[in-house]
């Protein structure tokens, strides 16, 4: 065991206007383990790709880290200047991005792009960096590659430019990759295509992923583990079959409860009222206390942390082990 | 109101778009015209009160149906009948207009389908001002009052801005404009894929429990199956321009018949399924401005054979299914075994 690829800790991003300081993600902590996929889901606004980003290192000012620490394998990266976090990304981490086409240079030819960021990681003359565009477009299973690797961006399909996407990102074998929203651009039946190769990458490389979605259903096809976000903060983490098939959360369960099926009885659908609330309008306590179906009294004043539930954890007061008389509610 | 006949058929639809290069382009480069057929041939009718959804990948063609269906694009041929009266014709536009006040659309984005600039109280008087369907600036008020309760939310939210609203809400604006000249029949394109799912429950009850009080016909397009499947009485599935399968919900999702609605329902991610490798599907669809010959699915489908390849399958009835498939027609996949999920 040589530890877990990722550490977040702690983390917390604040982004200061005017008014004061809003604080976009608050004291977050997971780690993801070598050949892991970690599933990040929540709704828009919940802080998934901001953290994506605050460990990457691509955090758009004046949002920062304000506080808490990541580290990647072991080193700590979140204070490190520029130059050095730029070596880092794309070596050791790359980002995977929900458009395509915003990830290509439409000036470029495919073989060109993956030449450049080859050469710019890995010491290799110039042939051997087409040799391995040429594999990387193979591995990710673009047919053709002798004459495709001097196609431009436009002449690929959606499904093959995300394809050539992720073959950018592999390019360096990096520890982590950062997949956000990678399929939702995409039809299903291309979606499946992509989540199969995602899958065979951390298999056979034992590379860590970190996939934000908010789609369920790829997170439970794909992810190991689970950790569900709301308002800046993880909610909910745990293994993908405890958070869906048994959510502890009165959020997951809210969240699962109301996404259509296909089978079973088709009547109104489970829905959880209200909305998230924005950043300046975070509730005391849990931020889920407005929305909360089971609220009581304790949770409009005190904010949960994480605590743990079977194999999992959730910052929920009804699993606090101090007060048995609530466990005994969550059973029931 | 329980007259015969169904509230909108459409018969035999087609629309096509130039997409050729310039002229000057095709003269120098010799290059041919180009034409892209979104809509290529399409029947089917919605009766009084039903649901019908469209389902599709990117560029299949539903969006278009759903401009031809409100006369945002006028068809290259064939028919759109609202209540037994033609909707397209290019003469007897007067009549057209005066249908066209019993159909209404819902469209996918609430952030760009509301001007920014209005409070949401002119966003939804504004149907009734310029068909004006009430007289006087308290009726007007007083009406708006009630449709912005139809879609639970506040009277005191007509003096807002839309950018103080949340995604859901400005879809519940939406709707509430739509239903502000008492429509019979609502187009809905893709009305939640821009929601998250907690507020897509929300909206999609909102529409079902609309429909039972006020007897709505929604014609409903949707990538998301499983959506469909909630909403839908009937459901219409379209490949490249065309409809390769038309059943209700029930058959549709129970015995899937046409291989690309099988392929459809077999890739869907659901979270009933954790972990499972799912059944690869190789291609993509093709570029429907070069359409392969025959079947246009025949290149992904793994029951092709020659006259597939060559001959276009018309939808024949299989046991209630519309199906245009040469190997579902010949019996070749009876007896196949159908992988299917949840």
């Amino acid at each position: 065991m040589t530890g877990p690829v990722l550490r977040v800790e702690n983390l917390r991003v604040q982004l200061p206007n005017r008014r004061g300081i809003l604080t976009a993600i608050d004291n977050v902590s997971f780690a993801i383990e070598p050949g892991e996929v970690l599933g990040i889901v929540g709704e828009s606004g919940a802080g998934k790709s901001l953290t994506g980003a605050a460990i990457i290192g691509l955090l758009e000012p004046p949002l920062r880290v304000a506080g808490g620490r990541i580290s990647l394998a072991g080193r700590r990266i979140d204070n490190l200047p520029d130059g050095a976090m730029r070596r880092i990304r794309g070596r050791e981490i790359s980002a995977i991005f929900q458009d395509p086409l915003t990830s290509l240079n439409p000036l470029y030819t495919v073989g060109r792009q993956l030449v450049e960021t080859i050469r710019t990681h890995l010491d290799l003359p110039p042939a051997a960096a087409r040799e391995r565009a040429l594999s990387l477009l193979r591995e990710v299973g673009i047919a053709g590659g002798d004459q495709r690797i001097d196609h431009y961006p436009h002449q690929f399909s959606g499904g093959m430019r995300q394809r050539i996407v992720i073959a950018l990102a592999i390019a360096a074998n990096p520890r982590l990759i950062i997949a956000d929203e990678p399929t939702t651009a995409l039809d299903v039946s291309i979606q499946a295509q992509i989540i199969a190769l995602l899958k065979r990458l951390s298999r056979d490389h034992g590379t860590a992923i970190m996939l934000i979605t908010h789609d369920m259903g790829v997170i439970a096809e794909t992810a190991h583990r689970v950790a569900v976000m709301y308002a800046g903060r993880i909610v909910e983490i745990g293994k993908v079959r405890e958070i869906v098939g048994n959510p502890r959360h009165p959020y997951t369960r809210g969240l699962m409860g109301s996404i259509p099926r296909i089978g079973g009885a088709r009547g109104r659908l489970r829905q959880v009222e209200g909305a998230m609330p924005r950043l300046n309008e975070i509730p005391p306590g849990c931020p889920f206390n407005p929305r909360c179906p089971e609220a009581f009294d304790g949770c409009r004043q005190r904010r949960p942390e994480l605590m743990p539930t079977g194999s999992g954890s959730a910052a929920c007061w009804l699993y606090d082990k101090s007060a048995a008389s609530m466990a005994a509610v969550a059973d029931g | 109101m329980a007259e015969p006949g169904p509230l909108l058929r459409i018969d035999n639809l087609h629309r096509h778009f130039d997409v050729s290069p310039p002229a000057f382009e095709r003269l120098l480069r010799g290059k041919p015209r180009a034409l892209l057929k979104a809509v290529n041939g399409v029947s089917f009718s919605i009766g009084r009160g039903e649901t019908f959804a469209l389902v599709g990948e990117s560029g299949c063609g539903k969006s278009t149906i759903a401009r031809l269906v409100v006369g945002l694009y006028r068809p290259t041929a064939g028919h759109v009948l609202f209540d037994g009266r033609e909707l397209s014709r290019r003469d007897g536009r007067r009549d057209a207009a005066l249908l066209r006040g019993r159909l209404q659309m819902i469209f996918q984005d609430p952030f760009a389908s509301l001007n920014p600039r209005w409070r949401v109280r002119s966003i939804i008087a504004e149907p009734l001002r310029t068909q004006r369907l009430v007289a006087g600036n308290a009726a007007l008020r007083e009406r708006v009052a009630e449709l912005l309760s139809q879609v639970h939310l506040s009277p005191a939210d007509g003096d807002k801005f839309p950018h103080e609203f949340s995604g859901g809400q400005r879809q519940r604006i939406s709707i509430a404009r739509a239903l502000a000249s008492n429509p019979e029949f609502l187009v809905c394109d893709e009305p939640t894929s821009a929601l998250d799912v907690s507020i897509q429950s929300q909206i999609l009850n909102l529409m079902k429990d609309l429909q039972r009080q006020l007897g709505l016909t929604y014609l409903f397009i949707s990538h998301n199956l499983a959506v469909i499947y909630q909403m839908a009485d009937h459901v219409g599935v379209m490949y490249l321009g065309r409809l390769v399968e038309i059943a209700t919900a029930e058959r549709l999702f129970a015995t899937p018949r046409h291989p690309y609605t099988r392929l459809l329902l077999d890739t869907i991610p659901s979270i009933e399924t954790i972990g499972r490798d799912r059944p690869s599907v190789a291609g993509e669809m093709p570029n429907p401005i070069d359409p392969p010959p025959g079947c246009g699915f025949h290149p992904r489908c793994p029951f092709a054979n020659d006259r597939c390849r060559h001959e276009r399958p018309e939808p024949v009835d299989d046991g209630g299914t519309l199906v245009a498939c040469h190997a579902v027609e010949e019996g070749r996949l009876a007896g196949r075994p159908i992988q299917r999920t949840g």
